[in-house]
């Protein structure tokens, strides 16, 4: 199978193509920054914009299915920079695919589009909500999935992905616990779902064997993660150790957070330009319980993880270790 | 004029989806159109619930209800006319409220006969409803209403008050005193939130026209304009074949459980579930969702068990209890007491049991009635609870262990005719207004009666086996004590099982260190003795009590629960000459350790030491000897607690816990012990939705679900595993905290552990919780360490805090209460 990768520059699309190649299949990567990934060959790296159709057509061209990974994330930017990369980017795969005739492809989400800032507990994959205001990306992505879900292609919301090399939560948990300035939102004992890297990869495969015209995840959206909840504080003090800094955190009230974030996500785009320690989305995400069903993924997808919470520490321990 | 809907923004707040709201104009039998303020939740199915609030309330009244019924059902709740948002009609007489109810089923767009759900004088109005257009219903749940004021007792005094003169207007329409007075009515559990959203329609006089109107309209004498339509549809009620429920909140002042018992008595297909802990508002403060969802449920179901002929035991065999208390040896001991002295024989037995029976007759006792036998233990009560057996008078029984509170709770539950007892107990029943309007009879009234020698020379009829018996009461270890019904019948089976059980004959004599079991000696035709102990602390028998009770019988068995066979180990010495004549010790009422019997055999070397396993609802239904228990340990450990085999005469079936599947599991598969035998109780008092779930029908017949998880061994035995709800449903199936709590308490430091399972059923997960004084999550060190003590069983979090513990069932975790603390604590909304 050739399968095509796009955002192939971030950590999980990385390693989603190179497990690819790992198993046999062929793969042709597409993302705006020169790249070099090991296990990928270097003519199958296509330096290119979701944004530009002919660049997306161009690469799409003969292959047997596509895996849509690219993304603006974060809280920096205009609406037109979310909605450029996330809605018409989306769009313009979801085109090529139905003009070159490719039926298996595979959208990535994000359990963002159906935030509430509810607590969830063992649910499934909500319905993805639009008409928010103020947050790019949530909105973006939600608008993204539901025109992939129209269109019969099978989204993937990995939870909280992390793992060796991973800039999002552990980078920023272990730079802070270095600096002593670790926050931990609210009392730290909401169950908190996660997803090791692993796992989100192999997730993203199974998707896209699962998915075919027909197939029962066609048009659907399943919630990936470890299915092993732990509380806010044994994830964070997880990684901690594994970096091998000490967890000792102050506590942020969750009203306190929660506040802090939505100035921050209303004043922090005009004043910085790189990602801010706290938004109101990560405030309600690590203050109040989320977890979920995992049966869906399970039935449709035929996907379990194969890498437990324990497993996951000891590799990123490990890797700590090396770098 | 026309009235203003509330705003989405109104309705969110007070929990409701603002897409339920709708204004109606509905074309109406008075010629006119009135616009209706109504919430419509659409359902997936076909099957509609209408429901009427009362007054002075609005739709509002539902939203629990709105939030919480299956969302296969329509939901439509009106505003009534002149109420909530609705248009304004100023007094609407009752047989116009039961016309627009037709009416507005008419212009909305229902399919088929509805379920009406009523509260308050909504309920009138459903009854009208069900009276006059029954082709409009398909059945009523009804609660705390009422059509008529029940014979022997005045108009509730609120609604008098609020409807007198000078008082009506100033309280009903010129202050808010009536509005905001109902969630306050004593006994409700309304939170503020909820009371000032019943409130907001309300606000300024001119919109409580018609709550005023609405209270004017209550008859209370014959003049009354409306009082012959109301008349005619309480007349009209016991026509009605549609299926009525009640749901009863039994703290409120206005329609109590009096009106509840009047309406029992009205409908043709009725079930009555009292609710000791709510008021008024019921259908606000509890969540009677399931009720109705259960109600319309068992409609449909062709065999649900309510529509079966309950089980009522063997018919014969009952005069077999006159004839053995008066046969035998008349000179030989019939009851001896030790903490008085008394000694009966059986001559003596007999006229005392045949004198109170007349005596009780004489004050009014009829057979059927109930009666409240709050006589402590010792001659006189058994005497007593014979004596109304006799003339087939129900003894309501309750055990002084539920404490004065749950025992009141208990006795008002079962609604008695006549309270026996000594003078204090009788003035304590009186102030506690346990039985308001029971007849009392003092002991002294029985003591005093003239003396009639023989059961023979009483001329008054005896009850056949199906006539009910007994009220017993559970321990009430979740929630309040539930009453069990019991008819002669059942009982004799129960008295022929354990004497079947235990090789029991005329030779044998027994002491009953726990009250229940001491009634049953004249029965089984055998002297029985009472120790010189507090029945209400079983922990107080010693071994020198226990002795004397045995020397004064010449004693064969020895009853006795676990808590006092472990204080009468504590305090022996040696075996007595008297303890080693007994050749049955029998104790019951909680697992009882093994180490208790093995002790137990030295104190009574030829004793046998038997522990059957049952419950109030259905005794016995197994039991194993010490002998075949050291068998079973030297076999290897078990999962749980052998509990022997099943008593002849009794079936048992495991089922699988998630419900539905009626085919009995494979031998060593856990699932719900369910039983049946001819001396199960008929079912439970007042507890219409109880006896549903508890009663399954199984193969056309009923069976007793008993609550507790276990499995049948390949040999026979039955293993109990703790109890179903206390399981937790993980994603790989229902798991029982017991074996996590026994390897978590392996771990150094642990002195007690409990696992509960927090969020949906079938994706709980396991969290530990380590008795500790704080209140926050284990530290890294002890998660790992019990973590490691339950592998393979995955723990989503270990917690360090206080066990809730049930003070009844001391050293009992409330794992129930527990679970639900978890989940608020790992929710993260709150520490």
């Amino acid at each position: 199978m050739k399968v095509f990768v796009t955002g192939a520059g971030s950590l999980l699309m990385g390693q989603v193509a190179q497990a690819l190649v790992a198993r046999g299949d062929e793969v042709v990567c597409l993302q705006r920054r020169p790249l070099d990934l090991p296990a990928v060959p270097a003519e199958a790296m296509v330096q290119g914009d979701v944004r530009d159709m002919a660049a997306v057509m161009a690469a799409a061209r003969g292959c047997d299915a596509i895996i849509h990974g690219a993304a603006r994330v974060g809280v920096v930017g205009s609406w037109d920079d979310f909605r450029s990369v996330n809605v018409d980017g989306t769009a313009n795969v979801v085109h090529a695919a139905q003009a070159l005739g490719i039926e298996r492809v595979v959208h990535v989400s994000t359990p963002s589009v159906a935030h509430s800032g509810h607590s969830l507990v063992g649910e499934g994959a909500t319905p993805a909500v639009t008409g928010r205001s103020g947050a790019f990306y949530a909105e973006s992505k939600a608008i993204a999935e539901i025109a992939s879900l129209d269109a019969g292609i099978v989204a993937i919301r990995p939870h909280l992905v992390w793992g060796p090399g991973d800039t999002q939560l552990v980078g920023r948990i272990v730079e802070r616990a270095r600096a002593g300035r670790l926050a931990m939102v609210g009392s730290g004992n909401a169950l908190i779902d996660s997803t090791y890297v692993d796992n989100a990869v192999s997730a993203l495969l199974a998707a896209v064997d699962a998915i075919r015209p027909g197939a029962a995840c066609a048009g659907q959206a399943y919630v990936i993660a470890n299915g092993e909840p732990r509380t806010v504080r044994e994830l964070m003090e997880g990684i901690c150790r594994a970096a091998g800094v000490p967890f000792e955190p102050r506590r942020v009230p969750m009203g306190v957070a929660k506040g802090l974030g939505a100035v921050v996500e209303a004043v922090w785009p005009h004043v910085r330009d790189d990602e801010p320690p706290i938004t109101r989305f990560v405030a309600e995400q690590l203050g109040t319980a989320h977890w979920f069903d995992p049966r869906p993924a399970q039935r449709d997808l035929g996907w379990t993880p194969h890498v437990t919470l324990d497993e996951g520490f000891e590799r990123l321990a490990a890797w700590f270790a090396r770098t | 004029m026309t009235s203003a809907a509330p705003t989405a923004l109104d309705l969110e707040a007070y929990g409701l989806d603002p897409s339920w709201s709708h204004l109606v104009d509905v074309p109406s039998h008075d010629g006119g159109t009135h616009r209706w303020h109504l919430l419509d939740r659409p359902g997936t199915g076909p099957t509609t619930v209408l429901c009427l609030h009362g007054n002075p309330t609005w739709s509002y009244l539902w939203s629990r209800l709105l939030r919480e019924l299956d969302p296969a059902l329509r939901v439509i709740a009106p505003d009534h006319l002149g109420m909530g948002w609705s248009e304004q009609v100023g007094t609407r007489p009752y047989r116009d409220r039961v016309a627009d109810v037709r009416d507005l089923l008419a212009a909305l767009d229902v399919d088929g006969p509805v379920w009406i759900v009523a509260q308050d004088w909504g309920g009138a109005m459903a009854m009208g409803v069900a009276v006059h257009h029954p082709e409009l219903v398909a059945g009523l749940v009804l609660s705390n209403t009422g059509i008529a004021v029940p014979a022997g007792r005045s108009a509730p005094w609120l609604i008098r008050l609020a409807a007198a003169n000078g008082v009506h207007r100033l309280a009903t329409r010129t202050t808010p005193a009536f509005v905001w007075g109902t969630p306050w009515l004593p006994g409700a559990h309304v939170a503020r939130r909820e009371r000032r959203a019943l409130a907001a329609p309300y606000r300024g006089a001119s919109r409580r026209d018609s709550i005023a109107g609405f209270v004017a309209d209550v008859p209370f004498d014959d003049r009354h304009s409306s009082a012959a339509d109301i008349a005619a549809v309480a007349a009209a009620l016991p026509d009605l074949t549609i299926p009525v429920r009640l749901v009863w909140g039994s703290k409120d002042p206005v329609f109590n459980d009096d009106f509840a018992e009047d309406l029992r008595g009205r409908f043709a297909d009725v079930a009555l579930h009292r609710i000791a802990a709510t008021g008024h508002l019921t259908v606000l403060e509890a969540s009677i969702a399931p009720f109705v969802e259960d109600a319309i449920a068992e409609a449909s179901a062709p065999t649900a068990a309510s529509r079966l002929a309950e089980p009522l035991g063997p018919s014969d065999g009952i005069d077999e209890i006159w004839s053995r208390i008066a046969g035998g040896n008349p000179l030989a001991i019939a009851v001896s007491d030790a903490a008085s002295g008394d000694v009966v024989s059986r001559r003596e037995f007999e006229s005392r049991v045949a004198t109170y029976a007349v005596a009780l007759a004489s004050q009014g006792v009829q057979s059927g009635d109930r009666v409240a036998v709050l006589v402590p233990p010792g001659v006189d009560l058994i005497a007593v609870v014979y004596a109304c057996w006799r003339i087939g008078a129900v003894t309501v029984v309750a055990d002084r262990g539920l404490g004065l509170r749950g025992l009141g709770a208990a006795v008002r539950s079962a609604r008695v005719g006549h309270v026996v007892g000594p003078a204090k107990a009788i003035a304590a029943a009186r102030t506690l207004r346990w039985a308001p309007r029971a007849t009392a009879i003092s002991l002294s009234t029985l003591h005093g009666a003239p003396v009639v020698a023989a059961l023979g020379d009483v001329a008054l009829p005896s009850p056949a086996g199906h006539d009910p018996a007994a009220v017993v009461f559970t321990s009430g270890a979740t929630g309040p004590a539930k009453g069990v019904r019991y008819t002669f019948g059942q009982l004799c089976a129960q008295r022929d099982a354990v004497q079947a059980m235990y090789d029991i004959t005329h030779d044998d004599r027994f002491v009953a260190a726990f009250a229940p079991f001491a009634v049953f000696g004249p029965a089984l035709g055998i002297a029985t003795g009472f120790a010189d102990m507090d029945v209400t602390s079983p922990s107080t028998l010693t071994a020198s009590a226990l002795d004397d009770a045995c020397r004064r019988i010449d004693a064969t068995m020895v009853f006795a629960s676990p808590a006092a066979l472990a204080n009468v180990l504590a305090t022996a010495s040696s075996p007595t000459p008297a303890l080693a004549k007994v050749r049955l010790v029998m104790s019951a009422g909680a697992p009882v350790p093994i180490d208790t019997l093995r002790r137990m055999s030295v104190l009574c070397p030829s004793a046998a030491l038997h522990t059957p396993y049952g419950m109030t609802e259905v005794l016995p239904v197994a039991d194993v000897s010490l002998a075949e228990r050291e068998a079973i340990a030297a076999d290897g450990a078990g999962r749980g607690v052998c509990v022997g085999t099943k008593v002849p005469g009794c079936e048992v079936r495991v089922l699988d816990v998630t419900g539905g599947g009626v085919e009995p599991l494979p031998a060593g598969v856990t699932g719900e012990v369910v039983v049946r035998t001819p001396w199960m109780s008929s079912g439970y008092d007042r507890l219409w939705r109880t006896q549903q779930t508890a009663r399954p029908v199984i193969d056309g017949v009923v069976w007793h679900r008993t609550g507790d998880v276990g499995h049948l061994d390949i040999n026979g035995n039955l293993w109990i595993e703790g109890r179903v709800v206390h399981l937790i449903h993980a994603l790989t199936g229902a798991v029982s905290p017991v074996p996590i709590e026994v390897a978590a308490e392996t771990v150094p430091g642990v002195r007690r552990a409990a696992a509960v399972g927090v969020g949906p059923i079938g994706l709980q997960q396991v969290v530990v919780v380590v008795e500790d004084g704080h209140d926050a999550q284990a530290s890294r060190e002890l998660a790992a360490a019990v973590r490691a003590a339950v592998t393979p069983q995955v723990v989503a979090a270990v917690w360090c805090g206080p066990l809730p513990v049930d003070i009844r069932h001391n050293a009992k975790i409330d794992r129930t209460a527990l679970a639900a603390t978890m989940e608020r604590r790992l929710s993260g909304r709150s520490r």
